[in-house]
């Protein structure tokens, strides 16, 4: 079963931190399809949080699909989320590097680097949403 | 939604002074709430005035439907533990469950044995010997066995360690999420009401200048940083809370109830603390009043 943990640090509100960490759980295969979600009791007792943050995680989570819950049983997971394999992670890796090299060689430090990729990044979520 | 705690112009006046004047609350039940402001606010006045232990010198306060402090039915509605956590240092814990069962009569004696148990406390220790943390953990003990529909808690975690603050606050998380229980608890520690509530009080003076669901107050508020800029010239549904300038730079925070669009700001998040430290530091800001009314 997963357990959850705050960091305050992450600038993530707790319920989105609950999210998230099922999220990754997911992908990295630590929580497979069917498996049983703590109760919404245990992790506000645990983490010392809101009953209430953690059923509004879970409700976000049951939207998505990636949870179910079954009245009186509990809550469990009901979906997977795609994992991807090495022989795919390698070349977009590649690409990247390559790329990155271009970068430096342009004149961009560090700190440009990564303010130009979050930028950018930024832009093609925002058109994608419009 | 029905309301577990209801003020219409409530005040309360020591001699000359007034510990909390013109108070306007609904607090919907089933919420955590967190009372903040600094030392001499009024949150202590405002416990002790739903939990019944003081009379209103204005207006009304109607808790859990009734009249706080009007008879046994609704003295057994509502828990109160007040600042420091008292409880009887010549009396066993045992005793204290003994008593506690005595005076309530929805009291909980499985509730309460199981607890003690738990956590680890000796039935036979008189509470004078405990520690600040086993102390406020039997006071909460005692506040949740009564079953009350809302527990009041003032300033519980204050004078304990990191460790002990942790586990009061596990436990009360737990009884909320078991007996849907409505809490208000005052503290000084915003990270701790963030964590724990769900509901907001700020008291400054005496005054409420913030009162919300803490989802909806986050999302109201906004870190503005843009050119210098004079703040009188923001459209009217923006209102300034603090405004800070620069040579070139100005920096707002402001609530608004619609997004805000224009391109020359940076928009951005407002976190919990700094919401309530901006209206300790500008409580006037709070209410928004005409310019007309000078004039009165």
């Amino acid at each position: 079963m997963i357990e959850f943990y705050l960091d305050s640090g992450s600038g993530l509100s707790p319920y989105q931190q609950i999210v998230q960490q099922v999220r990754h759980a997911l992908r990295l295969g630590l929580l497979r399809e069917g498996d049983q979600m703590p109760k919404v009791k245990d992790v506000a007792a645990q983490l010392a949080i809101n009953p209430n943050t953690v059923l509004k995680a879970y409700r976000e989570l049951e939207n998505t699909g990636l949870v179910s819950a079954r009245p009186g049983v509990g809550t469990f997971v009901s979906a997977t989320l795609p994992g991807v394999t090495p022989a795919v992670l390698g070349p977009l890796r590649r690409d990247l590097r390559r790329w990155i090299a271009k970068a430096r060689l342009a004149g961009l430090d560090d700190e440009g680097i990564t303010a130009l990729i979050a930028d950018t990044f930024r832009e093609t979520t925002t058109e994608d949403i419009a | 939604m029905t309301a577990v705690l209801r003020a219409r112009g409530l005040g309360k006046r020591y001699r000359q002074q007034w510990a909390l004047s013109d108070c306007a609350l609904d607090i919907p039940a089933g919420r955590v709430v967190g009372l903040v402001g600094p030392n001499g606010a009024g949150k202590s006045t405002l416990l002790s005035l739903a939990a019944g232990m003081n009379t209103p010198t204005t207006g009304e306060i109607e808790v859990c439907g009734g009249k706080p402090g009007s008879g046994p039915d609704q003295l057994a509605k509502v828990g109160f533990v007040a600042q420091d956590t008292p409880t009887y240092p010549g009396l066993t814990i045992a005793e204290h469950l003994r008593l506690g069962a005595a005076l309530n009569p929805r009291w909980d004696a499985a509730l309460a044995r199981k607890r003690v148990e738990r956590l680890g406390l000796d039935p036979k220790k008189r509470a004078g010997q405990l520690s600040g943390g086993q102390r406020a953990q039997l006071a909460l003990t005692i506040g949740i066995a009564k079953r009350p529909e809302l527990l009041l808690l003032d300033e519980p975690v204050a004078a304990l360690d990191p460790l002990a603050r942790r586990g009061f606050l596990q436990d009360l998380m737990e009884t909320v999420a078991e007996q849907g229980v409505s809490v208000v608890l005052s503290s000084h520690l915003v990270t701790d009401v963030e964590r724990v509530c769900d509901y907001l009080i700020t008291l400054v003076s005496s005054r409420v200048v913030l009162a919300g669901d803490i989802e909806d107050l986050l999302a109201a508020h906004h870190r503005l940083t843009g050119p210098r800029r004079d703040p009188a010239t923001l459209p009217a549904d923006q209102h300034v809370i603090t405004a800070s300038h620069t040579d070139r730079q100005t920096t707002l925070l402001v609530r608004a109830e619609s997004p805000i669009i224009d391109p020359a700001w940076t928009v951005g998040k407002v976190g919990l603390e700094d919401l309530v430290l901006a209206y300790l530091e500008s409580p006037d800001a709070a209410t928004p009043r005409p310019a007309l009314e000078v004039l009165r």
